[in-house]
């Protein structure tokens, strides 16, 4: 009978490289009766594959529990833990440690958003942008009343709206917007490439009532085309195309 | 001042050209030469009204640009017009979807299609043309 060496062992004998640690920088803020952002200062050890927001969590399990975050699946899918890394908006459960290549992390809570309490940010605003420009199928039937069991598509017309549906609301597109940097009622790159994910829509019939919401003096002729939304955006939705796209069909580019 | 109310970057986030790559270079290039070049059409038509004191007030008025400081300013205005225009004509097309890429499914590393490599060569030709046209500006009025 052979000796299997259980997996406890097996984890024992793998070299550690936890030697390795980065010094965790977290903004500290509570709206309520700080007048300024402090930064405190932790040492985690971290393995190439621990992400920032395991190290925020170290830090609450081991260091201070009091420092607040917003998180739930771990995996890129809730958009509740957006947050500045190192200066840009970033998933922190979506961001290696180690493909920061830094020995410094900062955290900070999203730009463009109120505060709640240190790293969690209020999306009452960005909430209210995508209710704004009407985020569901708009047409007189339905499929119930329809004599068709369902309104099929082509996987063409599927292609046309497919990315933008990828959207989880997680606001790093908002975030990282030049023009929400100074306009507090600009509808933002979520809620237009919302406008677009349903325009594009074949089964979709509210293309005029949408253009004619975002075609707003703070809707989208305040975006420039500055394309930062789409490159922070965690899951390839690509906000910018689909805000040009809906410009198109008001410039009469689309139709 | 930070605002914590908004948390908003203000404009200091808004010009900032370092963490968005050569488009968010552009977009601060574009908005300060639209700047410098309104700036300038303010003082083209206030010197041209100088024409109104006579000939000897336009001559004066004009000697004022055939300084070194007057030649200068001059080749940062034609640096300015030329990146305007140039990257002026890619960002309108891009507004109508033109040369943004296509929808489709996105895959990891999820690169953005409307972040293609015409735009980005768009965004360099005109920082290039520009330089061109700034330094031929030079030769022509320091070259005398």
């Amino acid at each position: 009978m052979t000796l299997v060496p259980s997996i406890a062992e097996e984890q024992a004998s793998t070299p550690l490289s936890s030697a390795k640690s980065i010094t965790l920088r977290i903004a500290r803020f509570n709206p309520e009766h700080d007048g300024e952002r402090k930064f405190m200062e932790f040492t985690i050890p971290y393995e190439k594959w621990t992400t920032v927001l395991e190290a925020i969590l170290e830090v609450k399990k081991h260091f201070d529990h009091s420092v607040a975050v917003r998180y739930s699946c771990r995996q890129a899918t809730c958009g509740s833990c957006g947050m500045m890394i190192n200066g840009k908006p970033r998933l922190a459960c979506f961001t290696k440690i180690s493909e920061l290549d830094s020995d410094v992390i900062t955290v900070e809570p999203m730009n463009n958003f109120p505060i709640i309490r240190d790293l969690a940010v209020k999306f009452e605003r960005l909430f209210d942008t995508h209710h704004k420009i009407k985020p569901y199928l708009i047409r007189d039937d339905s499929e119930i009343t329809s004599n068709e069991k369902e309104f099929l598509q082509t996987p063409e017309e599927v292609e046309q709206y497919i990315q933008f549906s990828n959207c989880i609301k997680c606001g790093l597109c908002n975030s990282a917007c030049p023009t929400m940097a100074t306009d507090s009622s600009f509808v933002g790159p979520q809620a237009l490439a919302q406008a677009y994910r349903y325009v594009a829509d074949s089964r979709d019939k509210g293309k005029d009532t949408r253009l004619k919401i975002i075609d707003d003096s703070h809707g989208i002729w305040r975006c420039h085309f500055a394309g930062s939304c789409s490159q922070v955006c965690p899951k390839g939705v690509d906000p910018a195309m689909g805000i040009q796209f809906l410009r198109g069909y008001l410039l009469g580019f689309r139709s | 001042m930070e605002n914590h109310d908004e948390n908003k970057e203000g404009i200091g986030g808004m010009i900032n050209p370092r963490r968005y790559g050569i488009e968010r270079v552009a977009y601060l290039l574009m908005r300060l030469s639209g700047l410098g070049l309104l700036a300038y059409f303010i003082g083209h038509i206030y010197e041209t009204s100088s024409i109104l004191k006579g000939q000897v007030g336009w001559n004066e008025f004009l000697a004022l640009t055939q300084t070194n400081e007057g030649h200068a300013i001059l080749a940062i205005v034609i640096a300015m017009c030329v990146f305007h225009t140039v990257n002026g004509i890619r960002v309108m097309l891009g507004h109508g979807g033109v040369g943004v890429g296509k929808p489709a499914r996105p895959d990891y590393p999820y690169i953005p299609a409307s972040q293609n490599a015409r735009h980005k060569m768009g965004i360099y030709s005109a920082i290039v043309l520009a330089a061109i046209a700034m330094m031929y500006g030079l030769a022509v009025m320091f070259g005398e």
